[in-house]
Protein backbone atom coordinates (compact mmCIF):
# COMPACT_ATOMS: atom_id res chain seq x y z
CA UNK A 1 0.00 0.00 0.00
CA UNK A 2 2.72 1.97 0.58
CA UNK A 3 3.41 2.22 -3.32
CA UNK A 4 -0.52 3.76 -3.94
CA UNK A 5 0.84 6.75 -1.93
CA UNK A 6 3.73 7.25 -4.13
CA UNK A 7 2.17 6.53 -7.47
CA UNK A 8 -1.31 6.59 -8.44
CA UNK A 9 -3.93 3.58 -8.77
CA UNK A 10 -4.39 3.35 -12.72
CA UNK A 11 -8.13 4.09 -12.96
CA UNK A 12 -7.76 2.49 -16.38
CA UNK A 13 -5.72 -0.70 -17.02
CA UNK A 14 -2.16 -0.04 -19.03
CA UNK A 15 -2.02 -1.27 -22.84
CA UNK A 16 0.87 -3.34 -24.09
CA UNK A 17 0.63 -1.97 -27.11
CA UNK A 18 -1.58 0.88 -28.79
CA UNK A 19 -2.02 4.84 -28.15
CA UNK A 20 -2.94 6.63 -25.29
CA UNK A 21 -5.02 10.02 -25.50
CA UNK A 22 -3.92 11.57 -22.36
CA UNK A 23 -6.03 15.47 -20.86
CA UNK A 24 -9.06 15.24 -23.13
CA UNK A 25 -11.70 17.85 -21.49
CA UNK A 26 -14.14 14.91 -20.41
CA UNK A 27 -17.21 16.39 -22.23
CA UNK A 28 -15.18 15.98 -25.22
CA UNK A 29 -14.48 12.19 -25.27
CA UNK A 30 -17.57 11.33 -26.93
CA UNK A 31 -16.61 13.53 -30.09
CA UNK A 32 -12.71 12.21 -29.83
CA UNK A 33 -14.50 8.91 -30.12
CA UNK A 34 -16.68 9.78 -32.97
CA UNK A 35 -14.01 11.52 -34.99
CA UNK A 36 -11.44 9.11 -34.79
CA UNK A 37 -13.95 6.55 -35.90
CA UNK A 38 -13.61 4.23 -32.75
CA UNK A 39 -17.17 3.38 -32.43
CA UNK A 40 -16.84 0.74 -34.21
CA UNK A 41 -13.26 -0.39 -33.22
CA UNK A 42 -12.96 -4.25 -33.06
CA UNK A 43 -10.16 -4.13 -30.15
CA UNK A 44 -9.85 -2.78 -26.76
CA UNK A 45 -10.94 0.55 -26.38
CA UNK A 46 -10.57 2.17 -22.62
CA UNK A 47 -12.58 5.28 -21.92
CA UNK A 48 -11.99 7.12 -18.82
CA UNK A 49 -14.23 10.12 -18.06
CA UNK A 50 -14.01 12.73 -14.97
CA UNK A 51 -10.46 11.18 -14.11
CA UNK A 52 -8.57 13.69 -11.39
CA UNK A 53 -5.83 15.66 -13.22
CA UNK A 54 -3.29 18.09 -11.72
CA UNK A 55 -3.53 20.22 -14.88
CA UNK A 56 -6.88 19.87 -15.44
CA UNK A 57 -9.15 19.22 -12.74
CA UNK A 58 -10.73 16.68 -14.35
CA UNK A 59 -9.97 14.65 -17.09
CA UNK A 60 -10.92 12.24 -20.05
CA UNK A 61 -8.46 9.50 -21.31
CA UNK A 62 -8.59 7.36 -24.05
CA UNK A 63 -6.36 3.57 -24.85
CA UNK A 64 -6.70 2.22 -28.29
CA UNK A 65 -4.80 -1.43 -28.20
CA UNK A 66 -3.30 -2.00 -30.55
CA UNK A 67 -4.07 1.02 -32.55
CA UNK A 68 -1.36 3.79 -34.15
CA UNK A 69 -2.80 7.17 -35.33
CA UNK A 70 -1.20 8.77 -38.56
CA UNK A 71 -0.48 12.80 -37.49
CA UNK A 72 -3.00 13.70 -39.73
CA UNK A 73 -6.04 11.74 -38.68
CA UNK A 74 -4.64 12.23 -34.76
CA UNK A 75 -5.22 16.16 -34.95
CA UNK A 76 -8.27 16.56 -36.20
CA UNK A 77 -8.98 15.75 -32.59
CA UNK A 78 -7.64 19.21 -31.70
CA UNK A 79 -10.63 21.14 -32.65
CA UNK A 80 -12.34 19.14 -29.42
CA UNK A 81 -9.64 18.58 -27.74
CA UNK A 82 -6.91 20.72 -27.89
CA UNK A 83 -5.09 19.90 -24.65
CA UNK A 84 -5.13 16.14 -25.74
CA UNK A 85 -1.75 14.71 -25.69
CA UNK A 86 -0.92 11.78 -27.44
CA UNK A 87 1.19 9.10 -25.90
CA UNK A 88 2.84 5.80 -28.24
CA UNK A 89 2.98 2.94 -26.06
CA UNK A 90 5.18 -0.29 -27.30
CA UNK A 91 5.58 -2.93 -24.90
CA UNK A 92 4.02 -0.85 -21.81
CA UNK A 93 6.50 2.08 -22.27
CA UNK A 94 5.96 5.39 -23.56
CA UNK A 95 7.42 5.34 -26.92
CA UNK A 96 6.47 8.99 -28.47
CA UNK A 97 4.57 11.63 -26.88
CA UNK A 98 3.32 14.62 -28.13
CA UNK A 99 0.56 17.31 -27.90
CA UNK A 100 -1.43 17.16 -30.70
CA UNK A 101 -2.14 20.24 -32.89
CA UNK A 102 -4.85 22.05 -35.33
CA UNK A 103 -4.55 21.08 -39.26
CA UNK A 104 -4.56 23.32 -41.75
CA UNK A 105 -7.12 22.40 -43.14
CA UNK A 106 -10.56 20.36 -41.69
CA UNK A 107 -12.18 17.62 -43.69
CA UNK A 108 -15.64 16.02 -43.02
CA UNK A 109 -15.86 15.93 -39.38
CA UNK A 110 -16.87 19.87 -38.86
CA UNK A 111 -20.40 21.22 -40.60
CA UNK A 112 -20.75 24.21 -42.19
CA UNK A 113 -22.82 26.85 -39.70
CA UNK A 114 -24.02 28.24 -42.85
CA UNK A 115 -27.51 26.80 -43.80
CA UNK A 116 -27.41 27.83 -47.65
CA UNK A 117 -24.12 26.21 -47.82
CA UNK A 118 -23.95 23.60 -50.77
CA UNK A 119 -22.45 21.53 -48.54
CA UNK A 120 -25.70 21.75 -45.85
CA UNK A 121 -28.02 20.81 -49.17
CA UNK A 122 -25.91 18.08 -51.26
CA UNK A 123 -24.51 14.82 -50.39
CA UNK A 124 -21.19 15.62 -50.45
CA UNK A 125 -18.17 16.13 -47.54
CA UNK A 126 -17.16 19.61 -46.15
CA UNK A 127 -13.89 21.43 -46.45
CA UNK A 128 -12.29 23.88 -44.29
CA UNK A 129 -9.07 26.03 -44.39
CA UNK A 130 -8.04 26.83 -40.97
CA UNK A 131 -7.71 30.60 -41.06
CA UNK A 132 -7.29 30.90 -36.84
CA UNK A 133 -5.53 28.33 -35.07
CA UNK A 134 -5.56 29.42 -31.61
CA UNK A 135 -8.09 27.99 -29.16
CA UNK A 136 -10.54 30.81 -28.36
CA UNK A 137 -10.80 31.83 -31.37
CA UNK A 138 -10.71 29.13 -33.73
CA UNK A 139 -12.21 30.05 -37.22
CA UNK A 140 -12.57 28.02 -40.28
CA UNK A 141 -13.05 29.25 -43.57
CA UNK A 142 -15.55 26.81 -45.79
CA UNK A 143 -13.98 26.05 -49.59
CA UNK A 144 -17.32 26.12 -50.64
CA UNK A 145 -19.10 29.33 -49.34
CA UNK A 146 -16.36 30.88 -48.19
CA UNK A 147 -18.14 31.96 -44.70
CA UNK A 148 -16.42 31.52 -41.78
CA UNK A 149 -17.05 28.89 -38.95
CA UNK A 150 -16.12 29.92 -35.38
CA UNK A 151 -15.69 28.04 -32.29
CA UNK A 152 -18.99 29.03 -30.75
CA UNK A 153 -20.91 27.71 -34.13
CA UNK A 154 -18.79 24.70 -34.63
CA UNK A 155 -20.59 21.42 -35.00
CA UNK A 156 -19.74 18.15 -35.80
CA UNK A 157 -20.90 15.32 -37.94
CA UNK B 1 -6.88 31.18 -68.16
CA UNK B 2 -7.95 28.25 -70.67
CA UNK B 3 -9.71 25.64 -69.40
CA UNK B 4 -9.65 27.65 -65.67
CA UNK B 5 -13.21 27.68 -64.21
CA UNK B 6 -14.10 30.82 -62.59
CA UNK B 7 -15.69 30.78 -59.14
CA UNK B 8 -14.25 33.15 -56.85
CA UNK B 9 -12.93 36.80 -57.51
CA UNK B 10 -9.53 35.67 -55.97
CA UNK B 11 -9.42 32.34 -58.42
CA UNK B 12 -7.82 34.75 -60.75
CA UNK B 13 -4.96 37.02 -59.63
CA UNK B 14 -3.90 40.62 -60.07
CA UNK B 15 -2.51 39.93 -63.64
CA UNK B 16 -5.00 37.64 -65.09
CA UNK B 17 -7.91 40.36 -63.92
CA UNK B 18 -5.45 42.81 -65.98
CA UNK B 19 -5.64 40.68 -68.59
CA UNK B 20 -9.59 40.14 -68.75
CA UNK B 21 -9.89 43.93 -68.85
CA UNK B 22 -7.75 44.35 -71.45
CA UNK B 23 -9.96 41.80 -73.76
CA UNK B 24 -12.72 43.18 -72.88
CA UNK B 25 -11.35 46.63 -74.10
CA UNK B 26 -10.69 44.69 -77.36
CA UNK B 27 -14.05 43.42 -77.28
CA UNK B 28 -15.68 46.54 -76.63
CA UNK B 29 -13.98 48.24 -79.72
CA UNK B 30 -14.80 44.98 -82.31
CA UNK B 31 -18.27 43.07 -80.01
CA UNK B 32 -19.27 40.95 -83.05
CA UNK B 33 -16.83 38.15 -83.90
CA UNK B 34 -17.44 34.94 -84.94
CA UNK B 35 -14.61 33.08 -82.73
CA UNK B 36 -16.95 30.94 -80.93
CA UNK B 37 -18.99 29.22 -83.59
CA UNK B 38 -17.55 25.84 -82.71
CA UNK B 39 -18.41 26.06 -79.01
CA UNK B 40 -21.24 25.05 -77.77
CA UNK B 41 -22.24 26.82 -73.96
CA UNK B 42 -24.35 25.93 -71.24
CA UNK B 43 -26.10 28.52 -69.55
CA UNK B 44 -27.69 27.63 -66.51
CA UNK B 45 -30.37 29.57 -64.39
CA UNK B 46 -31.02 27.70 -61.19
CA UNK B 47 -32.74 31.16 -59.53
CA UNK B 48 -34.24 33.48 -62.34
CA UNK B 49 -31.99 37.02 -63.08
CA UNK B 50 -32.73 38.49 -66.24
CA UNK B 51 -29.84 40.81 -66.44
CA UNK B 52 -26.95 39.13 -65.92
CA UNK B 53 -28.54 35.76 -68.34
CA UNK B 54 -29.04 38.15 -71.06
CA UNK B 55 -25.75 39.79 -70.30
CA UNK B 56 -23.97 36.32 -70.61
CA UNK B 57 -25.88 35.17 -74.04
CA UNK B 58 -25.65 38.32 -75.49
CA UNK B 59 -21.87 37.69 -74.70
CA UNK B 60 -22.00 34.15 -76.42
CA UNK B 61 -24.37 34.86 -79.29
CA UNK B 62 -22.44 37.98 -80.47
CA UNK B 63 -18.91 35.72 -80.45
CA UNK B 64 -21.04 33.03 -82.04
CA UNK B 65 -21.50 30.64 -79.79
CA UNK B 66 -24.24 28.17 -79.91
CA UNK B 67 -26.26 28.37 -76.52
CA UNK B 68 -28.18 25.68 -74.36
CA UNK B 69 -29.84 25.62 -71.03
CA UNK B 70 -32.75 27.29 -68.84
CA UNK B 71 -33.67 30.19 -66.98
CA UNK B 72 -35.56 28.72 -64.28
CA UNK B 73 -35.56 25.44 -62.70
CA UNK B 74 -39.30 24.97 -63.07
CA UNK B 75 -38.87 22.84 -66.54
CA UNK B 76 -35.92 21.12 -65.42
CA UNK B 77 -35.25 17.28 -63.71
CA UNK B 78 -34.15 19.07 -60.31
CA UNK B 79 -37.82 19.44 -60.10
CA UNK B 80 -37.73 15.61 -59.54
CA UNK B 81 -35.25 16.03 -56.68
CA UNK B 82 -32.12 15.00 -59.22
CA UNK B 83 -28.62 15.97 -57.47
CA UNK B 84 -26.81 19.20 -58.53
CA UNK B 85 -24.01 16.83 -59.04
CA UNK B 86 -26.03 14.63 -61.68
CA UNK B 87 -27.61 17.75 -63.31
CA UNK B 88 -23.87 19.30 -63.58
CA UNK B 89 -21.89 15.81 -64.60
CA UNK B 90 -25.13 15.73 -67.79
CA UNK B 91 -24.51 18.59 -69.10
CA UNK B 92 -20.65 18.64 -68.93
CA UNK B 93 -21.36 16.23 -71.28
CA UNK B 94 -23.03 18.36 -73.89
CA UNK B 95 -21.51 21.55 -73.89
CA UNK B 96 -17.94 23.30 -73.57
CA UNK B 97 -18.30 25.65 -70.54
CA UNK B 98 -21.00 26.33 -68.44
CA UNK B 99 -22.33 29.40 -66.84
CA UNK B 100 -24.21 28.75 -64.01
CA UNK B 101 -26.32 31.04 -61.26
CA UNK B 102 -27.54 28.65 -57.85
CA UNK B 103 -28.90 29.71 -55.02
CA UNK B 104 -26.98 27.81 -52.71
CA UNK B 105 -23.61 29.23 -51.77
CA UNK B 106 -21.04 27.50 -52.54
CA UNK B 107 -22.68 25.78 -55.72
CA UNK B 108 -20.64 26.85 -58.17
CA UNK B 109 -17.36 25.76 -56.32
CA UNK B 110 -18.84 22.17 -55.73
CA UNK B 111 -19.97 22.32 -60.03
CA UNK B 112 -16.74 22.69 -61.07
CA UNK B 113 -15.18 19.91 -58.79
CA UNK B 114 -17.68 17.58 -60.80
CA UNK B 115 -17.81 18.81 -64.00
CA UNK B 116 -14.75 17.80 -66.36
CA UNK B 117 -15.25 21.49 -67.93
CA UNK B 118 -14.88 24.84 -67.01
CA UNK B 119 -17.14 26.83 -64.61
CA UNK B 120 -18.10 30.51 -64.86
CA UNK B 121 -20.21 31.57 -61.75
CA UNK B 122 -22.73 33.74 -62.62
CA UNK B 123 -24.13 33.93 -58.82
CA UNK B 124 -23.78 31.73 -56.28
CA UNK B 125 -26.74 32.92 -53.37
CA UNK B 126 -25.51 35.89 -51.14
CA UNK B 127 -21.65 34.18 -52.05
CA UNK B 128 -19.95 34.91 -55.15
CA UNK B 129 -20.23 36.93 -58.51
CA UNK B 130 -16.93 37.02 -60.05
CA UNK B 131 -18.26 38.94 -63.43
CA UNK B 132 -19.92 41.53 -61.79
CA UNK B 133 -16.73 42.17 -59.93
CA UNK B 134 -14.88 42.24 -62.87
CA UNK B 135 -16.99 44.45 -65.01
CA UNK B 136 -16.58 46.89 -62.08
CA UNK B 137 -13.27 46.84 -62.20
CA UNK B 138 -13.30 47.30 -66.08
CA UNK B 139 -15.95 50.54 -65.07
CA UNK B 140 -13.50 51.66 -62.65
CA UNK B 141 -10.23 51.58 -64.89
CA UNK B 142 -12.18 53.10 -67.73
CA UNK B 143 -13.52 55.97 -65.77
CA UNK B 144 -10.44 56.36 -63.48
CA UNK B 145 -8.08 55.64 -66.22
CA UNK B 146 -6.16 53.56 -63.12
CA UNK B 147 -6.97 50.83 -60.39
CA UNK B 148 -4.07 51.85 -57.95
CA UNK B 149 -4.62 54.43 -55.09
CA UNK B 150 -8.21 55.31 -55.28
CA UNK B 151 -10.78 56.43 -52.64
CA UNK B 152 -13.30 54.30 -53.03
CA UNK B 153 -16.39 54.53 -50.93
CA UNK B 154 -19.05 51.79 -50.73
CA UNK B 155 -22.91 53.11 -49.90
CA UNK B 156 -25.85 50.95 -48.24
CA UNK B 157 -26.05 47.28 -47.41
CA UNK B 158 -22.45 46.71 -46.77
CA UNK B 159 -23.28 43.25 -44.58
CA UNK B 160 -25.09 41.19 -47.23
CA UNK B 161 -23.92 42.72 -50.61
CA UNK B 162 -22.36 40.58 -52.23
CA UNK B 163 -21.12 42.67 -55.23
CA UNK B 164 -19.49 44.80 -52.44
CA UNK B 165 -17.70 41.80 -50.86
CA UNK B 166 -16.18 40.61 -54.16
CA UNK B 167 -15.25 44.33 -55.41
CA UNK B 168 -13.66 45.03 -51.21
CA UNK B 169 -12.00 41.91 -51.93
CA UNK B 170 -10.62 42.67 -55.86
CA UNK B 171 -9.34 45.90 -54.51
CA UNK B 172 -7.42 44.57 -51.99
CA UNK B 173 -4.88 43.99 -54.66
CA UNK B 174 -4.74 47.79 -55.54
CA UNK B 175 -3.41 50.13 -52.66
CA UNK B 176 -6.67 51.29 -52.37
CA UNK B 177 -8.42 53.37 -49.60
CA UNK B 178 -11.78 52.02 -48.70
CA UNK B 179 -14.88 54.29 -47.16
CA UNK B 180 -17.82 52.39 -46.02
CA UNK B 181 -20.85 54.31 -44.96
CA UNK B 182 -23.89 51.63 -43.75
CA UNK B 183 -26.24 51.85 -41.15
CA UNK B 184 -24.70 50.16 -37.65
CA UNK B 185 -26.76 47.29 -38.69
CA UNK B 186 -25.43 46.83 -42.06
CA UNK B 187 -21.36 47.14 -41.65
CA UNK B 188 -18.84 45.29 -43.72
CA UNK B 189 -18.95 41.75 -41.88
CA UNK B 190 -15.49 40.86 -40.27
CA UNK B 191 -15.10 38.28 -42.93
CA UNK B 192 -14.39 40.42 -45.72
CA UNK B 193 -12.57 43.20 -43.73
CA UNK B 194 -10.00 40.45 -42.63
CA UNK B 195 -8.74 40.54 -46.35
CA UNK B 196 -8.53 44.36 -46.22
CA UNK B 197 -6.21 44.24 -42.73
CA UNK B 198 -4.75 41.59 -44.61
CA UNK B 199 -3.15 43.89 -47.07
CA UNK B 200 -2.59 46.62 -44.33
CA UNK B 201 -4.76 48.72 -46.39
CA UNK B 202 -6.99 51.60 -44.36
CA UNK B 203 -10.63 51.83 -44.39
CA UNK B 204 -12.83 54.40 -42.72
CA UNK B 205 -16.62 53.62 -41.42
CA UNK B 206 -18.91 56.13 -41.31
CA UNK B 207 -23.10 55.97 -40.90
CA UNK B 208 -23.35 59.70 -42.81
CA UNK B 209 -22.53 59.72 -46.30
CA UNK B 210 -22.23 63.39 -47.07
CA UNK B 211 -18.86 64.24 -45.15
CA UNK B 212 -17.05 61.68 -47.88
CA UNK B 213 -18.22 62.69 -50.63
CA UNK B 214 -15.45 65.22 -51.55
CA UNK B 215 -13.18 62.75 -50.76
CA UNK B 216 -14.10 60.15 -53.49
CA UNK B 217 -12.97 58.93 -56.83
CA UNK B 218 -15.68 56.62 -57.17
CA UNK B 219 -19.08 56.31 -54.84
CA UNK B 220 -20.44 53.08 -55.06
CA UNK B 221 -23.88 52.46 -54.16
CA UNK B 222 -26.72 49.63 -53.34
CA UNK B 223 -29.94 49.19 -52.38
CA UNK B 224 -31.06 48.87 -48.42
CA UNK B 225 -33.50 46.32 -48.20
CA UNK B 226 -36.42 46.37 -46.06
CA UNK B 227 -36.31 43.00 -44.79
CA UNK B 228 -32.82 43.03 -43.68
CA UNK B 229 -34.00 44.93 -40.62
CA UNK B 230 -35.93 42.75 -37.90
CA UNK B 231 -37.13 46.24 -36.65
CA UNK B 232 -39.48 48.16 -38.97
CA UNK B 233 -38.88 51.39 -37.08
CA UNK B 234 -34.86 50.43 -37.67
CA UNK B 235 -35.55 50.89 -41.61
CA UNK B 236 -37.76 54.18 -41.45
CA UNK B 237 -34.82 55.84 -39.69
CA UNK B 238 -32.10 54.81 -41.88
CA UNK B 239 -33.82 54.62 -45.25
CA UNK B 240 -33.37 57.98 -46.49
CA UNK B 241 -30.25 58.36 -45.16
CA UNK B 242 -28.05 56.77 -47.75
CA UNK B 243 -30.32 58.40 -50.98
CA UNK B 244 -27.88 60.37 -53.18
CA UNK B 245 -29.28 63.63 -54.36
CA UNK B 246 -27.69 65.77 -57.47
CA UNK B 247 -27.30 68.65 -55.11
CA UNK B 248 -24.86 66.52 -52.81
CA UNK B 249 -22.28 66.10 -55.45
CA UNK B 250 -21.55 69.63 -55.83
CA UNK B 251 -18.22 69.38 -53.61
CA UNK B 252 -17.34 65.97 -55.62
CA UNK B 253 -14.19 66.00 -57.69
CA UNK B 254 -14.56 66.13 -61.19
CA UNK B 255 -13.28 62.63 -61.58
CA UNK B 256 -15.89 60.95 -59.71
CA UNK B 257 -18.42 58.30 -61.15
CA UNK B 258 -21.21 56.73 -59.17
CA UNK B 259 -21.38 53.13 -59.84
CA UNK B 260 -24.39 51.25 -59.09
CA UNK B 261 -24.83 46.95 -59.30
CA UNK B 262 -28.47 48.18 -60.20
CA UNK B 263 -31.08 47.16 -60.12
CA UNK B 264 -31.84 50.51 -58.58
CA UNK B 265 -35.08 51.46 -56.55
CA UNK B 266 -34.81 54.91 -54.52
CA UNK B 267 -31.45 55.13 -53.05
CA UNK B 268 -29.74 57.01 -56.30
CA UNK B 269 -32.35 60.19 -57.13
CA UNK B 270 -33.40 60.43 -60.79
CA UNK B 271 -31.68 63.85 -60.66
CA UNK B 272 -28.47 62.24 -60.56
CA UNK B 273 -28.92 60.46 -64.25
CA UNK B 274 -28.15 63.47 -66.15
CA UNK B 275 -25.28 64.49 -64.15
CA UNK B 276 -21.81 63.45 -65.87
CA UNK B 277 -20.53 61.35 -62.77
CA UNK B 278 -23.38 59.41 -63.19
CA UNK B 279 -22.01 56.02 -65.00
CA UNK B 280 -24.64 52.98 -63.58
CA UNK B 281 -25.94 52.49 -67.24
CA UNK B 282 -22.94 51.96 -68.59
CA UNK B 283 -21.32 49.79 -66.08
CA UNK B 284 -23.97 47.54 -67.12
CA UNK B 285 -23.23 47.54 -70.68
CA UNK B 286 -19.78 47.03 -70.07
CA UNK B 287 -20.79 43.40 -68.54
CA UNK B 288 -21.05 42.34 -71.49
CA UNK B 289 -17.76 42.97 -73.14
CA UNK B 290 -16.37 41.56 -69.87
CA UNK B 291 -18.35 38.32 -70.35
CA UNK B 292 -16.76 37.89 -74.01
CA UNK B 293 -13.18 38.59 -72.59
CA UNK B 294 -14.14 35.36 -69.99
CA UNK B 295 -15.74 33.21 -72.88
CA UNK B 296 -12.97 33.41 -75.03
CA UNK B 297 -10.38 33.11 -72.71
CA UNK B 298 -11.50 30.25 -70.64
CA UNK B 299 -12.29 28.32 -73.90
CA UNK B 300 -8.42 29.23 -74.94
CA UNK B 301 -9.38 31.23 -78.29
CA UNK B 302 -7.32 34.03 -77.22
CA UNK B 303 -4.36 34.43 -75.75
Amino acid sequence: MAKKEIRKELKVSAIENGTVIDHVPSKSVYQVIRILNLLDYDNLLLIGINLDSQKMGKKGIIKVRNKFFKPAEINKIALVAPTATLIVIRDFDVAEKKQVSVPDKVEEIVKCFNPNCITNNEEMPTFFRVINKKEEDLKLRCRYCEKITAKDTMEFF
Amino acid sequence: MKNKSLISINDFNREEHIRILDLAEAFERQPTQQILDEYVVASLFFEPSTRTRLSFESAASRLGARLIGFSEPASTSLQKGESLRDTIRTISNYSDIIIMRHPREGSARFASEVADIPIINAGDGANQHPTQTLLDLYSIRKTQGKLDNLDIVFVGDLKYGRTVHSLVMAFCNYNTTFHLVSPEVLKLPSSVKIHIKDKKLTYHQYTDLNAVIPQADVIYMTRIQRERFSDPLDYEKVKNSYVLHNQMLEDAKPNLRILHPLPRVNEIAIDVDTNPMAYYFTQALNGVFIRQALLASILGVVE
